[in-house]
């Protein structure tokens, strides 16, 4: 075959080739075998997953991403420990109250019915963390190891369900989500998750495949066999590691895309239904009376955001972690 | 530091190998004037690990039918300086901090981009390692060829065809005629690279600059497309500037050779007299260090160490930490690029070293 | 001569053309490697030089057991390795290893070096045991005149001859016999390019090894081989030892492909005598009738398109010279004038 491209063909390209860390650079490394930089910690063993959590722990975003993930999962298991109230409780709604603006007692105010947006927020969480963490792990249980088997295998079996993803992709997720929850009727968190699980893998499928693709004819895979390396090694030691990036960092963005997608079916009335709480609802209910009542969208509109931004920052964070290229 | 590459004809008459400058029909040309002269270009890349000094006062000319090849390793600035005249450097992340590169004696570097594109391609063009990606896929080669001449020319649909067709029997493409339609993966390597000479010889340039074009080809076909660039350059008596790190090429084909290391020349010289006797260490090593095809040969000579991060080249002179010659001046100043003389005294023509021992080098 | 390591017995690799999606249909074949011989003993080194296409990586992957045989033998210590699989497949993997070309697709990008030196042993865990496996890489990196300190770092962190070097130690961990070493040096610098030959010249001695080496670069090639062999279009043209091919080449590809070599010394280029060849290499896939090369011979005659010229020392040849050619007409002609 023909030689590989020396390395000086764009311009771009030479500082990176040559600046290429301290091996290559420093005086120390002018001698093949020169002294070099003392590895911190002497005797440790690195390995990427052990480096990537050293790294991580030193992230600002992995730390602020992972303390909002944390405080919204805490909010989800144990709502009682930031509130006194229990919205699920006769006489916790007063009609009295109906819309009134945040004050001292009452941080976020009230909703039309008179409800505390503050504890049904709190409350709220538990709904939209569940959505969103079921259906972010069965889209990558399943379209993770349908794509990574699909990849492996090719053929016909790859040929089959790649058509199969095909259909799915033709179905829009909030569409098919609409069609399938109107004829189920039952709305609730573990049903959401299933349907949008249901109608969301093909992504990650397609993302895994082509990443598997990508990876298996590197030469450190006929490495590997070359060793003697199975098929159990090959793939999960250098075939996932060098696929899993991009699915992690979709996958996290989809988790915000389910939260908000179970928001807007509960806000088209056929996802969670009342008298459960979910964010996706309260913005349904507050959505009319936005102009006089502001506040009764905002604060679960935010705290919407804010989830779903703290875990694209996770994401973001643990990609770029699992890069040894970018230490 | 300035007039370190001025070809041998400048003082001394003509060098022996120096191709003697006829005029060429074209464009009226004294002769002994550079068509090309770069002077103290400086190059840095801003990277983020730092500035990376990509070429650090590189100066040399060309002269029409003379070939100039620029030998260097990776990372030795010899395809950002090219890119430089070409004017397709990255900007940013380089940025060309000093020097000037005159064509003709006009500096290209204060040109108006107008006046620039004009000179590109028409005047000067280049000929790319990858001949693969450098041609468009989804454009037959002929469409391709014929491209130039209908931009740059005017010309027609059936005009700029019969030219394609014309160019690819000029570089020997077999049933051109019946090609002309083909697209770029329908070609061989070595097919392929004769159809980017065409297109750099389309519009008759006054210089061509060869960026390792025979790298990616096997050693038949690279024989077959080394002896066609040179065949045409010394039929339409154009400069030549060749980029390469392979010595074997450069001692078929060059007059002259500039050697870089870490981002400025080390070592200018006629060809025969680079191969016979470099004033330069690294020049040494690297003549030592390649195998022969005539003879078995003991162990081969290895220059130790690697060529240094452009971000942080050596101080004093970059090449100390692998020279075998190494002093402790070596560590503190840095060489200039000076005449190199003879053991009597005399100026060898065209012969430059920046080595603090050159002599040493040379006579040792 | 010793008792051989490695004997290759006309072996073929075909990869099947088909049509459809479906309902595979094959409509021919490309024949990589055609019907190829030789072997190999302990502690030589066999070059193989040949342009691209001309089968020498398949072979190297076939002998490798990457690619599965089409037909024919390859036989390790008298041990035909091709129809192995499972265990004996894995035990054989110990003693035949690989260099590969590319320092920068070869190491995988997310695995310290030390866990890429120490792959080995976790896959046959009896050549080190648990707690001995950290001391070993570092030994090794030691060995490829890398610091052992460098266990924790990553490959981008180093150079392409650094990589390769890591590369070299992951061949070595196992303690092959024979390495298989794919362009081992074509990517790399020329400054750089010796240190890696040396090293490989130096771990020979000291390991006793035995290589193929593959590559393109016929200066090298002589450099490191005893023996060489030359292929075209899947076919074993000629072998021999070094001075014999280089020396006294026969096979007019031979001749032409050392001619075309440029020789890093202008002393009197215009004289040199150099036989550029026409054309391009026939497709794998449809290769001309007789002998492969006659569409780009000189020499080519009616005879060459209908029959097969067979690898064997030519009658003509005698003495210290003879070695096997496949050319109906071969002829010793020196072509890089080294007497």
């Amino acid at each position: 075959m023909s030689e590989p491209t020396k390395s000086e063909n764009t311009g771009a390209a030479i500082p990176g080739q040559s600046g290429s860390g301290p091996a290559a650079g420093g005086p120390a490394a002018a001698t093949a075998k020169g002294s070099g930089a003392p590895d911190a910690g002497g005797e440790r063993v690195a390995s990427l997953w052990t480096d990537a959590w050293t790294d991580l722990r030193r992230s600002p975003l992995f730390l602020i991403g992972g303390f909002l993930v944390l405080f919204m999962v805490v909010l989800a298991i144990a709502p009682q420990l930031f509130t006194d109230g229990d919205p699920r409780a006769g006489g916790f709604c007063n009609l009295a109250d109906s819309l009134k603006r945040p004050s001292g007692s009452h941080w976020f105010g009230f909703d039309v019915q008179g409800c505390d947006i503050y504890t049904r927020t709190i409350w709220g969480a538990r709904n939209s963390i569940i959505v969103g963490m079921v259906t972010t792990t069965l889209v990558v249980l399943v379209g993770g190891s349908l794509g990574l088997w699909a990849g492996w295998i090719g053929g016909i079996g790859d040929s089959v369900l790649s058509r199969v993803t095909e259909i799915f992709f033709a179905i829009p997720l909030l569409l098919g989500g609409m069609l399938i929850m109107s004829t189920w009727g039952e709305g609730n968190a573990w049903t959401v998750s299933a349907v949008m699980a249901v109608l969301g893998w093909p992504q990650i499928y397609r993302l895994m495949r082509s990443a598997v693709l990508a990876n298996k004819h590197n030469d450190y895979v006929v490495a590997a066999r070359a060793l003697g390396a199975g098929t159990g090694r090959i793939v999960g030691r250098h075939i996932l590691p060098n696929a899993v990036a991009p699915v992690i960092v979709v996958s996290t963005i989809n988790l915000g895309v389910y939260i908000g997608a179970e928001a807007a079916l509960s806000y088209l009335g056929i996802g969670i239904q009342s008298p459960a709480i979910s964010w996706g609802l309260m913005i349904s209910d507050a959505q009319a009376r936005f102009l006089n009542a502001p506040h009764v969208l905002l604060f679960p509109a935010a705290v919407l955001s804010v989830t779903v931004l703290a875990f694209i920052m996770l994401g973001d964070a643990v990609r770029d972690a699992l890069d040894p290229k970018l230490r | 530091m300035t007039d370190m590459t001025k070809p041998a004809r400048d003082g001394a008459g003509p060098g022996p190998d120096a191709v003697q400058v006829i005029g060429g029909g074209r464009e009226s040309l004294v002769p002994g004037t550079p068509l090309l002269e770069v002077d103290d270009l400086h190059i840095k890349f801003h990277t983020r690990d730092g500035v990376a000094k990509a070429v650090n006062g590189v100066s040399y000319s060309v002269a029409a039918g003379e070939t100039l090849a620029v030998l260097g390793e990776s990372g030795s600035g010899k395809s950002v300086t090219a890119q430089a005249i070409m004017g397709i450097l990255d900007m940013p992340p380089g940025k060309i901090t000093k020097g000037s590169i005159r064509f003709r004696g006009e500096d290209l570097l204060t040109m108006s981009p107008k006046a620039r594109r004009a000179v590109r391609g028409r005047k000067i063009a280049m000929i790319f390692q990858d001949a693969l990606s450098s041609l468009n896929p989804v454009l037959s080669v002929g469409y391709q060829l014929g491209e130039m001449f209908r931009v740059h020319q005017g010309a027609g649909r059936k005009e700029a065809k019969e030219k394609a067709v014309e160019l690819m029997e000029r570089v020997r493409i077999p049933a051109a005629r019946q090609r002309v339609g083909d697209y770029p993966h329908q070609f061989s390597g070595g097919m392929r690279q004769r159809i980017m000479i065409a297109m750099a010889l389309a519009l008759e340039p006054d210089l061509i600059i060869a960026d390792e074009p025979t790298t990616a080809l096997d050693v038949t076909v690279q024989a077959q497309v080394m002896d066609l660039l040179a065949e045409l350059q010394a039929e339409f008596n154009m400069g030549l500037i060749l980029i390469t790190h392979d010595l074997g090429v450069v001692a078929d084909v060059a007059d002259k050779i500039a050697v870089m290391y870490a981002g400025r020349i080390v070592e200018t010289a006629p060809v025969h007299e680079l191969y016979a006797r470099p004033a330069h260490p690294y020049t040494k090593g690297l003549l030592n260090s390649i195998p022969r095809l005539d003879q078995k040969g003991q162990n081969l000579y290895a220059i130790q160490g690697l060529p240094p991060s452009l971000l942080r080249i050596p101080s004093g002179c970059a090449f100390n930490p692998r020279c075998d010659r190494v002093q402790d001046v070596c560590h503190t100043e840095l060489p200039r690029l000076v005449p190199v003389l003879d053991a009597e005294g005399a100026d060898l023509p065209g012969r430059r070293s920046a080595c603090h021992f050159w002599k040493e080098t040379l006579h040792g | 001569m010793a008792e051989p390591i490695l004997e290759v017995k006309d072996l073929v690799k075909h990869y099947p053309l088909t049509q459809g999606i479906v309902l595979k249909k094959q409509v021919g074949a490309v024949r990589a490697v055609d019907g190829v011989s030789f072997s190999l003993t302990k502690g030589e080194t066999l070059g193989i030089v040949g342009e691209s296409g001309c089968g020498k990586s398949t072979l190297a992957k076939v002998l490798m057991n990457l690619e599965k045989a089409t037909s024919g033998q390859v036989l390790f210590k008298g041990e035909d390795i091709t129809r192995l699989s499972g265990a004996g497949l894995k035990a054989v993997r110990r003693n035949i290893q690989m260099v590969f070309q590319d320092p920068y697709t070869s190491l995988n990008p997310r695995m310290t070096v030390g866990d890429i030196i120490g792959e080995p042993f976790e896959i046959h865990p009896e050549v080190a045991p648990k707690g001995d496996r950290r001391r070993a890489v570092q030994d090794l990196l030691d060995v490829v005149g890398l610091n052992p300190e460098y266990i924790n770092r990553y490959p981008h962190q180093f150079s392409g001859g650094q990589r390769q070097r890591i590369g070299i130690a992951r061949g070595l961990a196992l303690k092959p016999e024979l390495i298989i070493c794919d362009e081992p040096v074509s990517a790399l610098d020329v400054s750089v390019q010796a240190q890696v030959i040396n090293l490989l010249e130096q771990l020979q001695n000291e390991f006793r090894l035995s290589y193929m080496f593959i590559a393109h670069d016929l200066s090298i090639v002589r450099h490191i081989s005893d023996r060489v062999g030359v292929m075209y279009l899947g076919k074993m043209v000629e072998i021999g030892t070094e001075e014999q091919i280089y020396s006294h080449p026969t096979h007019p590809y031979t001749q032409a492909l050392l001619s075309a070599v440029p020789v890093p010394d202008p002393t009197g280029r215009e004289h040199r005598e150099r036989i550029l060849l026409s054309g391009d290499i026939p497709s794998p896939a449809n290769p001309p009738s007789g002998c492969r090369f006659r569409t780009r011979c000189w020499k080519a005659e009616e005879r060459c398109s209908t029959e097969v010229p067979l690898l064997a020392v030519p009658s003509t040849l005698r003495g210290p010279a003879a070695h096997e050619s496949a050319c109906h007409f071969a002829e010793v002609r020196d072509v890089i004038g080294s007497g």
